[in-house]
């Protein structure tokens, strides 16, 4: 089930209000996706904590109908 | 979450060796990119790892994922500790830092056989 990269784009966007959020689609199937978020956020965390409130921002769909999001997370320097 | 029946084969399995790593088909025949692509960084340095199908089973296929709160595969565990999944390590091997990880929790690294 695809997709569209302006949904994970406000889904991200809504539970980081602060991001900035790169998305690009590299398969052009809708289905594989890379993601680049920046936050403030993310300051102080591990990656895998940077990484788990984007999943928990995508709510359930990772792993689900969003098969494949590279994902790329970080404070700003 | 913890009467998951799953959790118990997880958390034996976690405990079984050092490095373990969760993974859709084999090292030797992977079924998936993301899979392959930790499996070859682990192979690069040199790392012994046992490595769990997930494909087998699929309770653990999906118990995994509550396990670790972390909702896709691979999944790399080191000394009972979640790392990450497959960006997560590739960037930290990019960056060098998974190394430091092995080193600094006493995990034989080939490449380093001779220190």
């Amino acid at each position: 089930m695809a997709m569209a990269a302006a949904e994970i784009e406000k889904l991200i966007r809504t539970a980081l209000p602060d991001a900035e959020v790169t998305i690009a689609d590299l398969a052009g199937d809708g289905d594989h996706y890379s993601a680049v978020v920046t936050s403030p956020s993310f300051a102080g965390m591990t990656r895998v904590q940077q990484h788990k409130m984007v999943y928990d921002a995508l709510e359930g769909r990772m792993g689900g109908e969003l098969h494949a999001l590279a994902l790329q997370t970080s404070a700003p320097k | 979450m913890s009467d998951n029946p799953a959790f118990e084969q997880i958390s034996g399995a976690i405990k079984s060796d050092d490095v373990v790593l969760f993974m859709k088909g084999t090292p030797v025949f992977p079924q998936c990119g993301f899979s392959s692509t930790v499996v070859q960084i682990l192979s690069y340095l040199g790392v012994k790892f046992s490595s769990v199908n997930v494909l087998d089973d699929m309770d653990v296929r999906e118990g995994i994922k509550q396990f670790s709160n972390w909702p896709t595969i691979p999944q790399l565990y080191v000394k009972g500790e979640f790392v990450g999944g497959c960006d997560i390590i590739r960037e930290m091997f990019e960056e060098g830092e998974l190394r430091d990880v092995f080193a600094s929790k006493g995990i034989a690294m080939e490449e380093q056989a001779e220190a």
